[in-house]
């Protein structure tokens, strides 16, 4: 009895050893590619300021990630941390829980944040146009919002459809002359026939079916093969890509407004590089850890640019019509459930244009050209996969 | 105390040794496998384009390249490059490096998920009421989504700072594998320390031995056959919650986040969206490989195993 029980101790303990030890050796290996923080400058005088992204690392950014490489956040006296997205990530929430000084995020998606109690201000649209499109091939003849009557569309879901439905609603198609499907990541049910009309952005899903081999060609899908309904042209465009800022510490808080002045200010002048040196800005986002293929990454960088050059008022400006435009549809435009994104008009804190000005007005002093009007799209060649 | 062990299960030999050489296991194994590489190639042959359908509903999905990617253009996939730049590496080598990383993300979650279980389940053995007031809410925690509490741990975790230590995102995502991997230990070891006969619990009572001491040279040894099974159960737990709470946070480095990257990419490179599938197997099968390893180490005890 004794005897065994010895035994069984130093088994136990044996074993225990053993998994411990495995388990060290293994957290070791892991703990090199854990950190995505970048490395913050060691100078205490600069301010930590952290961006919270919509989704992980791609061109989608590439002006804040070409700012924090340019040096440009730091020349402000700003050291940032860029936290990229997830599935399961709602960058406001983020904002809101203290946890993020700013986030990226779409403005119909933040409205109905806002509805629900939010205090988030949008201090700069950046993205001035949509790159919401639905794409069909040629031989479905959908070329318009009313020739989707009768087909098979689909869409992300998750507020992405909006700009959809508002197309359709104002075509007088209803919800229920077409039939609805949920849309994956990739374009796999579209290129299956499955999807009449798919969703697409013009920076990532449309890329990815010309980056696809048409089986009856052999060859590479072409723009001729396909019709695109472009909701800017429709007239059902909505405000996308903003940067957010918390509506309490703006109001209450005279170094994080000023902050946010030099934050606007250094990433708009990421956006200009950007424009002015596409293949640079993408070689930038695809050194910060972005899986996306050569091609693929420098044809997001040109159509990102082409949502935010020429800009109208200036970049990231908030365009009253614009701003009205999404709030309009955003309150009038029913989903399948006959929900809308906003039932009354949002708070006047919504959004603010206070602080872009300064901004813009300290870049033009600089020389900085936040308008763009030269601005001329490169012409990108998609390689298969998007390498 | 001859004829019967201390654990109170009539000792018997276990089973009849199952035939076969090492070789022919192997050879058994490598079959297996061979079978589904055939049965998928052999479909994607004869199988009908659009895939079997039964009315509107598909049963069966398609054969084309882009569903269904012939096997040899998948490994022959990993041997090619992935990504470009400074991220240009093999994407075996990419898929290996991020299954390593989950894995120790996983052997971490399953590590503090059997503490816990295991002082749970003592806890829930010493106090009746702790059992009646304890378990419901173990059987409850489980039925928690997932995807709901990813994202909350990971913030409750960034606002955590003592001194030097700084949470990492890497350990939101163990201990929602934690999370996972606690439950079938609690429940297995609660069984197992409950499973001695009561004449030799009662045997050590009349000799005046402690409660401790009877859990050490009574209970856990005893436990061993329930505790193995939860043990490999919450192996794969810990691997499942690891990859989907990576996808759910998106934390960088890991096979979960690889798939979404690599999903995105699905359209135009239908093979690559494989490997970090593979990549998972395989995580998987280390798992269940050191808790084969564990049941080696603990043969002495395995007397009798019963399924969790």
């Amino acid at each position: 009895m004794k005897h065994s029980t010895r035994l069984t101790r130093s088994r136990v303990i044996g074993g225990i050893g053993a998994l411990a030890a495995t388990a060290i050796v293994l957290t070791g290996c892991s703990s090199g590619g854990s950190s995505d923080s970048t490395d913050s400058a060691a100078s205490g005088d600069l301010t930590p300021v952290s961006l919270q992204l919509q989704w992980f690392s791609q061109a989608q950014f590439a002006g804040y990630y070409a700012a924090l490489d340019q040096g440009f956040y730091e020349d402000e006296g700003l050291d940032v941390t860029i936290l990229e997205g997830a599935t399961d990530i709602v960058p406001i929430d983020v904002l809101t829980g203290g946890d993020a000084d700013y986030a990226i995020s779409w403005v119909p998606k933040v409205l109905g944040s806002i509805e629900q109690g939010a205090a988030v201000t949008d201090v700069a649209q950046i993205f001035e146009r949509s790159g919401t499109t639905q794409i069909s091939m040629k031989d479905k003849n959908i070329t318009s919002a009313a020739d989707l009557k009768g087909k098979t569309v689909g869409s992300w879901g998750y507020g992405n459809e909006w700009e959809l439905f508002a197309g359709m609603n104002k075509a007088g198609v209803k919800l229920d002359d077409i039939s609805l499907v949920a849309q994956a990541f990739d374009m796999n049910g579209f290129l299956a026939g499955d999807i009449d009309a798919a969703q697409a952005m013009t920076y990532n899903e449309y890329a990815q079916v010309l980056e696809t081999k048409n089986p009856s060609t052999g060859k590479l899908f072409t723009p001729d093969e396909l019709n695109v309904i472009d909701w800017n042209t429709e007239g059902t465009a909505m405000l996308q890509d903003a940067i957010w800022a918390d509506s309490d510490r703006l109001a209450d808080d005279s170094a994080y407004a000023d902050t946010t002045v030099k934050f606007i200010k250094a990433s708009i002048k990421g956006w200009a590089y950007a424009r002015d040196n596409a293949e640079d800005a993408a070689k930038i986002v695809t050194a910060s850890g972005s899986q996306l293929g050569e091609s693929h990454q420098l044809w997001m960088t040109n159509e990102v640019n082409k949502l935010i050059w020429p800009s109208t008022s200036g970049v990231g400006t908030i365009n009253q019509d614009q701003w009205d435009q999404t709030v309009k549809i955003a309150m009038d435009t029913p989903n399948e459930t006959g929900a809308t994104v906003i039932s009354e008009e949002p708070p006047a804190t919504a959004f603010s244009n206070e602080y872009v000005e300064k901004a813009l007005s300290e870049l033009k002093d600089e020389g900085v050209d936040v308008m763009g009007e030269g601005f001329t799209p490169i012409d990108v060649t998609l390689k298969e996969g998007g390498e | 105390m001859t004829g019967t062990s201390p654990t109170g299960t009539p000792e018997r030999r276990r089973g009849a040794r199952r035939s076969g050489t090492t070789a022919t296991r192997v050879a058994f194994g490598a079959g297996g496998v061979l079978l589904v590489v055939v049965a998928w190639e052999l479909y994607k042959a004869i199988g009908p384009a659009t895939g079997v359908m039964i009315g509107d509903l598909t049963v069966l999905p398609r054969t084309t390249d882009l569903a269904m990617p012939h096997v040899w253009d998948m490994i022959g996939r990993l041997f090619e490059q992935s990504g470009n730049g400074r991220n240009a590496q093999p994407v075996w080598l990419a898929v290996a490096q991020a299954a390593v990383f989950t894995l120790g993300v996983a052997a971490v979650g399953w590590v503090v998920g059997v503490v816990v279980g295991m002082l749970l389940a003592i806890l829930m053995q010493r106090f009746r009421t702790a059992e009646s007031a304890v378990l419901p809410w173990i059987v409850l925690s489980q039925t928690v989504p997932l995807i709901a509490i990813a994202p909350l741990v990971r913030r409750w975790g960034a606002q955590l700072e003592f001194g030097d230590f700084t949470w990492e995102s890497w350990m939101s995502v163990a201990i929602i594998a934690s999370y996972l991997a606690f439950f079938p230990v609690s429940i297995g070891a609660l069984r197992g320390l409950n499973s001695p006969d009561a004449i030799h619990v009662e045997l050590f009572r009349s000799y005046g031995v402690g409660w401790w001491k009877t859990l050490f040279t009574l209970r856990l040894p005893a436990s061993v056959p329930y505790l193995l099974p939860a043990l490999r159960l919450a192996a794969a737990n810990a691997v499942i919650g690891t990859v989907v709470a990576e996808v759910s946070i998106g934390l960088r480095g890991g096979i979960g986040r690889m798939i979404i990257e690599f999903a995105q990419q699905a359209s135009g490179d239908p093979a690559k969206t494989w490997a970090p599938i593979f990549g998972a197997i395989a995580v998987g099968l280390v798992a269940a490989g050191f808790i084969a390893l564990l049941g080696v180490l603990l043969r002495r005890f395995r007397r009798g195993e019963v399924p969790a």
